[in-house]
């Protein structure tokens, strides 16, 4: 598929807002149009052809080369089509996405697929704090869509989220799937403190046993559980090791919680 | 048309529309899911007080089914989308949820979703759960096994119900012979069940009867015992019939039954004791679907 490109020229001073530079928004203009669009920066805003060479052909493939954490809100909002980032993103990646693909081969900043409601975002990175959840003032998180992550998350991931996959190949911080309505939150890696805390619903999908869980879990036993089968094999496209998790012959530990906000989550850990 | 023997009859089996769907039960192992399977196409030969005509319509691998184990299909047919859709929640319910390390999804997802573990989620109590996966929102349903899992939804779509064709042989058992062949070549087409016990039925009907209280009364022109005083259909040699009733997905995949089973009885031929083969209708009035023996064979 031919794409547009549009190449960083330097790292900026001051946060770039690309979310109006969305593939179906690029899809029907002209290169010089696309130019001259203009993004915010700061309290100014800047013409696309002034932070970015372009080049490729208009279409509903986007890459973005030379990326830097200073690149906020990539793919935030979009509806179809595939953006590529080379290089780091900042915050909001894919925020409210309600289509398409997001590919980042390199970090992403906070608040990642916050409110993402359809779609696939993979980072080959690490992710910052907050993904997948709910920005401040939102009522929730993720609300589906699946997000591959192939390094480690920071805290809160997947906070408030509400449906979806959120998958971490390495570690996840601390109180990771707090405050979780439903959806599934898998973690191939460690977690930090306190992961599940004030969960509703939903699965924290652990291949490793934590230190420690929160006090308001309590254990119901260790069994096979038959919708796992459905899990990988929904699973079974991706890159990594989600992508070969066994269909059958697994058994997980289930505990129950958060006993203090309803207590009809689960954290299953692998044995 | 004579083949091997066997007499085809000019005749065409009578079939009506309905409404379908499938639904996938796995288990532990091949055997738990045919016994959950049976329960539930149990009962369900004639939708005239059955309320549906269900059957087992082919083992599943576990490469074939969504949570990797092996399973069984099983179509049910019914004259609305309604009472189909009330018999599978009953169904479903009381043969399969109950049944050992069962599961139950979806076999058809086009047409009108309808309830399939959306109502039979509540048996949880409160401590059910949800997943939607892949765009497919399953149900998790604690149980004392473990975890009952049930798909939402399963899709309806019209289909065909009442495919038939009649076996006439010279005695019972040669006439039962010939059936069991016929539905073990027609257990390989795909889309189709033969709702009756062993998928034969031996009391075909016609509409009527002199008791104004039935809808339907015995085939009297095939009944061999009484054709001294009947306006048969039977010639001397003629001892015995047998039915087999086809339900289909499409047309053409009860026509396809229909040759199957056909080509199976007159493999067997008139040394065999099958003497014809001809097929149920109502004079054409009724059903829409038509499907002409003689043209079937020639296909």
């Amino acid at each position: 598929m031919s794409s547009l490109r549009l190449t960083l020229k330097s790292r900026p001073a001051q946060a770039l807002d690309l979310s109006p530079l969305v593939p179906e928004r690029l899809a029907g203009l002209s290169k010089p149009e696309i130019g001259a669009l203009e993004i915010a920066t700061g309290n100014r805003r800047v013409r696309v052809d002034q932070l970015f060479s372009v080049a490729g052909d208009p279409g509903l493939a986007l890459e973005i080369r030379d990326g830097c954490d200073q690149l906020q809100g990539v793919g935030a909002g979009m509806t179809q089509g595939a953006i590529v980032v080379r290089g780091d993103v900042g915050a909001y990646l894919g925020a409210g996405m309600t289509g398409g693909t997001i590919a980042v081969h390199g970090n992403a900043g906070a608040f990642a697929a916050s409110g993402m409601r359809e779609g696939e975002v993979r980072i080959t990175g690490n992710a910052g704090d907050f993904l997948g959840a709910a920005r401040p003032g939102d009522h929730q998180g993720m609300r589906g869509g699946v997000v591959l992550v192939s390094g480690s998350a920071g805290d809160r991931a997947g906070d408030r989220m509400r449906r979806g996959a959120l998958l971490i190949e390495g570690n996840a911080g601390d109180y990771c799937a707090s405050r979780m309505v439903a959806g599934t939150l898998a973690v191939w890696g460690g977690v930090g403190r306190f992961p599940g805390l004030a969960m509703r619903r939903g699965t924290l999908l652990l291949q490793r046993s934590p230190a420690a869980l929160p006090p308001t879990f309590n254990e119901s036993g260790t069994f096979p559980f038959t919708f796992l089968a459905l899990l990988a094999r929904a699973w079974r496209n991706l890159p990594g090791p989600f992508g070969k998790l066994p269909e059958s012959g697994l058994q997980y530990r289930r505990f129950m919680g958060d006993l203090a906000n309803d207590g009809r989550g689960e954290i299953l850990i692998r044995v | 048309m004579i083949l091997n023997g066997v007499t085809i009859d000019d005749e065409f089996a009578e079939a009506f529309g309905m409404k379908a769907t499938r639904v996938l039960i796995t288990a532990h192992t091949l055997e738990w899911a045919h016994r959950a399977a049976a329960s539930a196409t149990g009962f369900a030969t004639s939708v005239i007080a059955c309320g549906c005509e269900a059957g087992i319509e082919r083992e599943l691998t576990p490469k074939e089914t969504q949570d990797g184990r092996p399973g069984v299909a099983i179509l049910l047919f019914a004259m609305s989308g309604k009472e189909l859709a009330r018999q599978i929640e009953r169904r479903v319910g009381q043969c399969v949820l109950t049944s050992p390390t069962s599961a139950a999804f979806a076999g058809i997802t086009d047409g009108e979703a309808v309830p399939l573990g959306k109502n039979l989620r509540f048996f949880g109590d409160g401590f059910q759960s949800s997943k939607l996966i892949a765009g497919r929102r399953y149900w998790r349903v604690p149980v004392m096994d473990g975890e009952f899992l049930v798909e939402e939804t399963t899709g309806v779509i019209p289909a065909v119900g009442g495919g038939n064709f009649l076996v006439l042989a010279e005695s019972q058992p040669q006439a039962l012979a010939a059936c069991e062949a016929a539905i073990t070549a027609m257990r390989k087409v795909p889309n189709v069940i033969m709702p009756f016990p062993g998928g034969v039925v031996r009391s075909g009907s016609k509409v009527g009867s002199k008791y104004k209280a039935l809808q339907a009364s015995t085939n009297d022109a095939f009944c061999p015992t009484i054709r001294a005083v009947t306006a048969s259909q039977l010639s001397a040699e003629i001892g015995s019939v047998m039915e087999i009733v086809i339900d289909g997905l499409t047309a053409p995949d009860i026509s396809a039954a229909m040759r199957a089973g056909i080509q199976a009885v007159v493999k067997l031929g008139a040394a065999k004791g099958i003497r014809r083969v001809s097929a149920g209708n109502y004079g054409g009035k009724l059903g829409k679907f038509h499907f002409r023996l003689r043209e079937i064979m020639a296909s």
